[in-house]
């Protein structure tokens, strides 16, 4: 019994070391850290084009248009 | 076994830094390894903090009413500083060009200062008292609701002795 305590204690260990980084402090995006999201780049709107080719596409594959919003159908799922 | 224990505990938990709160003491400008100016003189007066960068919309929004302040109190004994957490030097030049903040700021090129103090929003304001502790915090900006809530503390804060 005595021998299976160490084996134990270095999974622990280990298992707590490696899941430290996914804390949620340091997983989360802090607020001074959102240049990068901020960025003109991140828009999901920033060229009509493409939106309008996604758009396509999704009419075309769901048969619907519209309703990318998050109004929703009065469900209240959303 | 309890070493170990120890260890992963201290892992775990040195991880997670706390925001500061209303009481605590704000770090000293002077070792927070600001750049872009030169630091203020502080002691003995009203000191108010923005946190801003130059990609935050609503940051923009209240330097005009953060200005006016500046402008009506630092005669009073208040020092209005705004502290960019930009991380590049060329972000920050331009902005501040661009805009010209009506305030004195200060660059937090290496994020020190914020990650002491982790701010909960952007812009977020402190205000601190004459003996350096945090007397208000004010994450976000909301208009003339944080305007006014600001001059009234800083009117209650200015009288005390």
């Amino acid at each position: 019994m005595r021998s299976l305590r160490l084996p134990l204690a270095l999974l622990l260990a280990a298992t707590a070391l490696f899941t430290a980084g996914c804390a949620t402090t340091t997983a989360r995006v802090q607020p001074w850290e959102r240049a990068t999201l901020a960025d003109y780049t991140m828009r999901p709107d920033r060229d009509p084009l493409a939106l309008a080719m996604a758009e396509h596409v999704y009419f075309s594959r769901e048969s619907a248009t519209g309703g990318r919003g998050v109004g929703g159908s009065g469900c209240g799922c959303n | 076994m309890r070493i170990l224990f120890i260890l992963c505990t201290l892992a775990l938990t040195t991880a997670a830094h706390a925001q500061l709160k209303v009481g605590d003491p704000f770090p000293p400008l002077a070792s927070s390894a600001l750049t872009g100016g030169t630091v203020p003189e502080t002691s003995g007066k009203i000191l108010v903090v923005d946190f801003w960068a130059s990609w935050c919309a609503p940051c923009k929004a209240s330097f005009p009413a953060l200005g006016k302040i500046n402008a009506d109190y630092a005669a009073r004994g208040l020092v209005l500083v705004g502290v960019s957490v930009d991380e590049k030097a060329s972000a920050y030049a331009a902005f501040v060009k661009k805009l010209a903040p009506p305030f004195p700021t200060l660059q937090d090129a290496q994020q020190k200062l914020v990650r002491t103090v982790v701010v909960p929003a952007m812009p977020t304001t402190y205000v601190v008292g004459r003996d350096g502790r945090i007397r208000s915090i004010h994450a976000g900006y909301h208009g003339d609701t944080t305007d006014k809530l600001l001059r009234t503390e800083l009117d209650a804060l200015l009288a005390e002795k």
